[in-house]
């Protein structure tokens, strides 16, 4: 066991440690989603993986692999929808709610295996062990450094995708980048906020910050904070109030908004 | 060698045969105006040159490592996306602060820094949109209909600026336009499109073709005699490019 593990011991202490590690990939990947108006595609990718957690325990792999395997699917398969000039709220919808229902259903059929389905539609943080921790931390680092090491040519392609052309990039494999990060950010965030509410860890800590940034580096980096500040509330309210945490943390963050929404109505726009 | 060259480029989108066996070329120092009515094909075109678009059959050639200043036809920036301008003077790559404000000053925009991109009115924008292409240090200016939202006066002065900058820096331009009379006369060479190339050569040579007036009517051809005359004797006066009203239809 690694150095610090005795005090890794208090479940809430991991809990909140998951929830900052979280924070730290869909901050600045929540701006990105927001600025390309992905939030009904994240939130498709979210619902397929219900599908995926269903087919991980049918086949006995771990969890956080079918998620994945599947929430990429979901997500290469609406995008190349989307390239074929197929509407893309419809796409969008089919996908998503056919894989939550498929998900759903699959789910119901495995036999000798109970499962907890609340656990993985509105999250379960504060059974987070050390492994799921390690690995939410390191599945963030992998996201922050993928992000910051793109940083140029995701932004460019978020400006205008000739633009990025003209520069010498290549949006689409840009738009891959986001789709591959997107997966991964799902299935680390299943345990933590649930299937329904891992598009509001997305969206919302990114629209708070939106009031208080004059630039997108800005407004990636508060996301983060902000999507920090509302585990550690989420987490603390459930400890004292019993309520439950994913759904707690996502109402942190939606007050962080409001506040970040009067700000804004408050003084000169920016 | 030609700095960008497409040969025999026809380009499907959409399940529609947008571009037909495009021969074009352009060349160090030339300015390339490309005219055509809405959906010939002329954004298509710049997009398939850029690489943006693949073509269905035919070739496109960029010189390696060729530099290209791009200003879009229209750039909306999300309202949740902040940027200011000086942000945006950084996109791709990160400028230094005095590269920025001299790009700025040469479009006639000094000092807008710190604004929002959202924040500036139509003429701005576009002054940003080419200091932004300039810090590329571009070999080529490519311009998709850059004067859209201008009025006469500022498309005419915008195009002023370009002739201006191609002298300066001896890039090539290439210009998607539909200000016919305005920016002719400033072309080396007029590429009228419509899905194909209807024809091709100097200002002059296209307004008398005949494929060209079939396109545009022959209004246009009298407002182009207009403008080369008070061209003649004016090289330098502001207020003659504003003269002519649209004819473009």
């Amino acid at each position: 066991m690694p150095e610090g593990g005795a005090m890794l011991d208090d479940f809430v202490l991991r809990a909140v440690l998951a929830g900052v590690g979280l924070s730290l990939a869909t901050g600045p990947l929540g701006a990105f989603v927001v600025w390309r108006r992905m939030a009904y595609f994240g939130d498709a990718m979210a619902h397929a993986a219900i599908l995926g957690v269903a087919l991980a325990l049918g086949f006995s792999i771990s969890v956080l692999a079918g998620t994945l395997v599947v929430t990429l699917a979901a997500g290469l398969a609406v995008a190349g929808l989307a390239s074929r000039g197929q509407a893309m709220d419809t796409a969008l919808g089919v996908v998503a709610h056919s894989a939550l229902a498929f998900g759903l259903v699959a789910v119901s059929l495995l036999r000798g295996v109970r499962v907890d389905l609340a656990a993985f539609l509105f999250g379960d943080i504060l059974t987070v062990g050390l492994a799921e921790l390690w690995l939410t931390w390191g599945g963030a680092g992998l996201i922050v450094v993928l992000i910051v090491w793109r940083w140029a040519a995701l932004l460019t392609a978020t400006v205008s995708e000739e633009l990025a052309w003209s520069a010498g990039m290549n949006p689409s494999r840009d738009r891959l980048v986001l789709i591959l990060t997107l997966a991964l950010v799902v299935a680390l965030a299943l345990k933590v906020v649930g299937a329904l509410l891992i598009a509001a860890m997305l969206i919302v800590p990114a629209a708070a910050a939106r009031g208080f940034s004059r630039t997108p580096e800005t407004m990636a980096a508060l996301a983060a904070v902000f999507g920090a500040g509302a585990s550690v509330a989420g987490v603390w309210a459930s400890v004292i109030a019993d309520t439950p945490a994913g759904p707690g943390i996502v109402v942190a963050a939606t007050l962080i908004y409001l506040v970040s929404v009067l700000f804004s109505r408050f003084r000169a726009p920016v | 060698m030609n700095l960008i060259r497409a040969r025999g480029l026809s380009l499907r989108y959409g399940g529609r045969l947008v571009l037909e066996d495009v021969d074009f070329s352009i060349d160090r120092g030339e300015i390339v105006t490309i005219v055509g009515p809405n959906g010939s094909g002329k954004s298509t075109l710049l997009r398939a040159l850029l690489g943006a678009l693949p073509p269905s059959r035919g070739v496109v050639e960029r010189r390696k490592g060729l530099r290209i200043g791009y200003v879009p036809q229209k750039l909306a920036i999300d309202a949740t996306l902040p940027m200011t301008v000086a942000r945006f003077l950084s996109v791709p790559f990160r400028q230094p602060p005095q590269r920025r404000a001299v790009a700025l000053a040469r479009v006639g925009a000094a000092g807008l820094e710190g604004r929002q991109m959202r924040a500036l009115s139509g003429g701005q924008f576009q002054r940003v949109l080419l200091a932004r292409a300039l810090l590329a240090g571009p070999d080529i200016l490519i311009l998709d209909e850059p004067t859209q939202g201008l009025d006469q006066p500022g498309a005419a002065e915008f195009y002023r600026l370009i002739e201006e900058l191609r002298r300066e820096t001896g890039c090539a331009v290439l210009l998607v336009s539909h200000d016919l009379h305005v920016v002719m006369s400033a072309s080396d060479r007029v590429i009228c499109l419509n899905g194909h190339i209807c024809c091709e050569g100097s200002p002059q040579v296209v307004s008398a073709a005949p494929e060209y007036r079939a396109l545009f009517g022959p209004g246009t051809g009298g407002a182009l005699a207009l403008y080369r005359h008070e061209h003649d004797h004016d090289h330098n006066g502001a207020g003659e490019h504003a003269g002519g009203g649209r004819d473009a239809g």
